[in-house]
């Protein structure tokens, strides 16, 4: 799309002296803009990955800014109301849709997840206020990033319920 | 009964949408007066057939018919009659519905309006769009049809939305509907859509008389001329969306901000940065009859991100490129963007020698290079804008590629997303520099400005703005950055009163009074002096960013009765807590707070609450809100424990000067409604050449 702005700026300009300054300052504009896109996505990129995922990456992954979702394990809430400081265990679950659905939907990934002892598990530490939603297998979507020690620091935690999840029509009440 | 006649109607509005747009070209490439007026007849008929669909479905909701399942997905019993009315554009497919009502509205209102001025043009116009119209109406038809009822198999299960009774099936009606989403209840998400929608389809007219203009090859600024009032209006109402929109954030969604760079937000925004260029870059046109081809191509981008917008407020495509591949929507939106894309395009490289410039840029210091440089500037923006939405989908569709083909590097490829701060950092700069431009740019000559001159005008304005920076340190803006921002929305503040200023004293060197100059003066030149009220607006909603966005604060805290915390030189202390159901199926928990100035006065008792609605399940957090010029105090109730516990837990932000930000909201309204307003000369201009009267025209149906 920018390319097109300075072949059309330039095309507009009839034959001339004045045309090469405006080529020039129009390129200017252009690739500062470019790369002050290319370094912005750069540096604030954030990496969507699964439990299982971060746990293979391993080290390589550490400090960087990271989406997480996982079902948590409802034994391993602790939360200090005083200190708002939530702590909690959250098992891995499938990103893609299609691996989700062939497993019969949200609700039985989040069970098989959290009673599946081979699944990926990590800790999650978050300061700031419980959710509403927060209880075992729910979903728990994070951002944040993982210290060397393999805990999760989330800085923004969202509650899925695959109970109240939209989209279900009604079943009717057997007869 | 109601869903036949809607159902009907709607089949039929479809047909007549098709019929007219085949009637419409063969009519043009054939010369054939008669099959014009039917193409018209038939374009116009579009209207009352949807509004009697549109009606229905309203009908249906308000009477509750819940083995519709539209009904039954946007509507519950527990909603009141107007939340119901609204429901209409509560969910997907009525949307879709309302989007081609409007449409439907502004197509037959610009044939009413141009039928003999622009008789030439008019063939393509109905063709545009009456072919925009019948894709919405497939849309609706075929895959998302809101009079799709509810059939519950013989054999058990899930009952299956179906237009007609499918084999082995019940009819099924539940007792009562999901209800509408309690986030959509609030006066400022019923009028959202609407606003936007309405800036939405205003925008289709331009696009079709620019495609008309290019299909039968005139070069002349006639149609952007014809179209400019439209774009306008259609422009007003995108503002107005998103300011509502962001409103509506503030009050409802309880994190102390008005714009997160979603992609939903984004999607409207898309339309409205291209579009805002096109206004612009159409002055150089018309007075200097340069930019044809690059405002072509500004309509043809700014109605190519109209539909993805239409399209990405009503779907989760963004969450994932297999979202997105579930509804069959989806594929079908892009088909049509990237058909509607490619044509015009041809359509405006085979005029590509025609649209030549009239004239030649003279200078890099002229009114013509501040144009080009905000036309630079505003489409940065939208493709920065637009990478960001669209970037997890690209990573995520290149990894899938590496994938399918077994390509390494491609497969490497890690699906990344960006938020905020990758905004902040690329527009930020952007939107400033755009900001000072709009300040410099009108004190600018056309052709060829000289420094001097410019100095001449800007001397006074750079000069007050030195005390007003000193001011603005010492009230508290200690951030470089911040500091900046201020500086440049001052300087442009104090430019842009300098050229009211100056128009009045010319006025009243003629012996007019200082009120009665400003008066004649804006009505005199509504485009100009609307221009600059709008670019007012701009500065006053400028200084309410920078103040919410560099000096909020915020804290949470639980307390118990009795406790206080403090923020940014507030106090607020918990006084009590109180429970009760509601008549609407809501369990109302509302906290009671006092707050305290620093020198320990009380300046307000707010009630923050937390919403449960019962049927849906779904909490909604309502803030308290002190709201002054110099900031908000905005507690949230966002934890309550029921009995002898510890109290209740509150998130408080302090947002400074926000207010300036809907302040300025209505300053840049009121500018554009100056500069849309119709203007006596430019009918009498227009009365010059034959029309025939809007009485007429209307007999002549």
């Amino acid at each position: 799309m920018a390319q097109t702005v300075a072949t059309q700026g330039a095309a507009s300009i009839a034959k001339g002296g004045g045309r090469m300054k405006f080529i020039v300052g129009g390129l200017l504009i252009i690739a500062a803009i470019v790369y002050l896109i290319a370094t912005s996505t750069q540096s604030t990129a954030q990496y969507f990955f699964t439990i299982q995922e971060i746990k293979e990456r391993g080290a390589s992954v550490a400090g960087k800014n990271v989406r997480v979702s996982g079902a948590v394990i409802g034994d391993s809430i602790q939360y200090d109301a005083q200190k708002l400081e939530l702590r909690f265990t959250v098992a891995s679950v499938p990103a893609d849709q299609k691996e989700i659905d062939a497993q019969g939907g949200l609700a039985a990934v989040l069970k098989t997840a959290v009673n599946d002892p081979n699944a990926a598990r990590m800790e999650v530490i978050y300061v700031g206020v419980k959710p509403d939603l927060m209880k075992g297998e729910a979903q728990a979507i994070m951002d944040g990033h993982i210290d060397e020690n393999g805990l999760f620091h989330a800085n923004t935690l969202l509650m899925k319920c695959p109970t109240r999840y939209e989209g279900d029509l009604p079943t009717p009440a057997a007869p | 009964m109601t869903l036949t006649l809607g159902l009907t109607s709607l089949f039929l509005a479809f047909a007549c949408a098709i019929y007219a747009a085949v009637a419409a070209i063969v009519a043009a490439q054939r010369k054939l007066n008669a099959w014009i007026d039917s193409a018209r007849n038939a374009a116009m008929l579009t209207w009352p057939l949807l509004t009697l669909a549109a009606l229905s479905i309203i009908t249906l909701i308000v009477q509750g018919h819940f083995e519709v399942e539209y009904v039954y997905r946007v509507s519950s019993l527990s909603m009141p009659w107007y939340l119901r009315v609204t429901a209409l554009w509560g969910g997907q497919a009525g949307s879709l519905l309302f989007w081609s009502w409007l449409m439907s509205a502004f197509a037959s209102a610009a044939m009413l309006r141009r039928w003999d001025r622009d008789r030439s043009l008019m063939p393509y116009v109905i063709a545009v769009t009456m072919i925009t119209l019948a894709f919405f109406l497939s849309l609706t038809l075929f895959v998302e049809n809101p009079f799709n009822r509810l059939w519950q198999s013989n054999f058990g299960g899930e009952p299956t939305p179906a237009l007609f009774q499918p084999a082995n099936t019940v009819p099924f009606a539940p007792r009562d509907g999901q209800g509408l989403n309690p986030l959509l209840r609030h006066p400022g998400m019923i009028i959202h859509p609407p606003m936007l929608y309405l800036g939405f389809v205003s925008f289709v007219v331009p696009y079709a008389f620019a495609i008309a203009a290019l299909i039968i090859g005139r070069t002349d600024d006639e149609w952007i001329r014809t179209t400019r009032r439209w774009t306008l209006v259609g422009w007003l109402f995108l503002s107005l969306g998103l300011i509502l929109g962001g409103r509506w954030a503030y009050d409802v969604l309880g994190w102390g901000g008005y714009w997160g760079w979603d992609p939903v937000e984004n999607a409207a925004l898309l339309p409205w940065l291209t579009g805002t260029a096109f206004l612009h870059s159409v002055i150089i046109q018309e007075k200097r009859g340069m930019l044809k081809k690059w405002n072509m191509v500004l309509i043809i981008l700014t109605y190519a991100l109209v539909i993805f917008g239409t399209f990405l407020t009503r779907s989760g495509v963004l969450s994932s490129v297999h979202a997105f591949a579930q509804s069959a929507i989806g594929p079908l939106f892009f088909a049509f963007i990237g058909v509607t894309f490619v044509a015009s395009m041809t359509l405006l490289f085979n005029r590509w020698e025609a649209l030549s410039s009239e004239t030649e840029l003279d200078s890099l210091l002229s009114r013509e290079a501040a144009f080009l440089l905000n036309n630079l500037l505003f489409i940065g923006i939208a493709f920065a804008t637009l990478w960001g939405t669209i970037y997890p989908l690209i990573t995520e569709t290149l990894h899938e590629i590496g994938i399918y083909l077994n390509i390494a590097p491609l497969m490497a490829i890690e699906k990344v997303t960006v938020g905020p701060p990758y905004y902040n950092r690329v527009n930020g700069p952007l939107l400033l520099a755009l900001v000072l431009l709009m300040g410099v740019a009108p004190l600018v000559a056309w052709r060829k400005a000289s420094a001097r001159s410019l100095g001449r005008l800007m001397w006074i304005p750079a000069a007050l703005t030195v005390p007003a920076l000193i001011a603005f340190y010492f009230l508290g803006a200690k951030t470089p950055v911040a500091l900046l921002g201020y500086g440049i929305a001052a300087f442009v503040g104090l430019t842009t009163l300098s050229e009211f200023v100056r128009g009045v004293m010319a006025r009243m060197r003629l012996g007019e009074n200082p009120f009665g100059a400003l008066i004649t003066l804006a009505a005199r030149n509504r485009r100009r002096y609307g221009g600059y009220t709008i670019h007012l607006g701009v500065v006053v909603m400028a200084f309410g960013v920078i103040g919410s966005n560099f000096f909020q604060v915020e804290t949470q805290a639980t307390l118990a009765k009795g406790e206080t915390l403090t923020v940014g030189g507030f106090t607020m202390r918990f006084d009590s807590v109180v429970n009760f159901p509601t008549e609407d199926q809501r369990d109302v928990i509302r906290a009671t707070v006092s707050v305290f100035d620093s020198s320990g006065a009380q300046i307000a008792t707010l009630h923050p609450r937390r919403d449960f609605f019962i049927d849906s399940g779904q909490p909604m957090t309502i803030p308290g809100v002190r709201s002054t010029l110099g900031e908000d105090f905005y507690v949230l109730l966002v934890d309550w424990q029921p009995i002898g516990a510890s109290g209740a837990t509150f998130k408080v932000y302090v947002n400074p000067l926000i207010n300036l930000v809907w302040m300025g909201g209505l300053i840049f309204i009121l500018g554009t409604l100056i500069a849309a307003w119709p203007d006596a000369d430019e009918a009498k201009r227009y009365a010059a050449a034959p029309v025939r009267t809007a009485a007429s025209v209307a007999g002549a149906d």
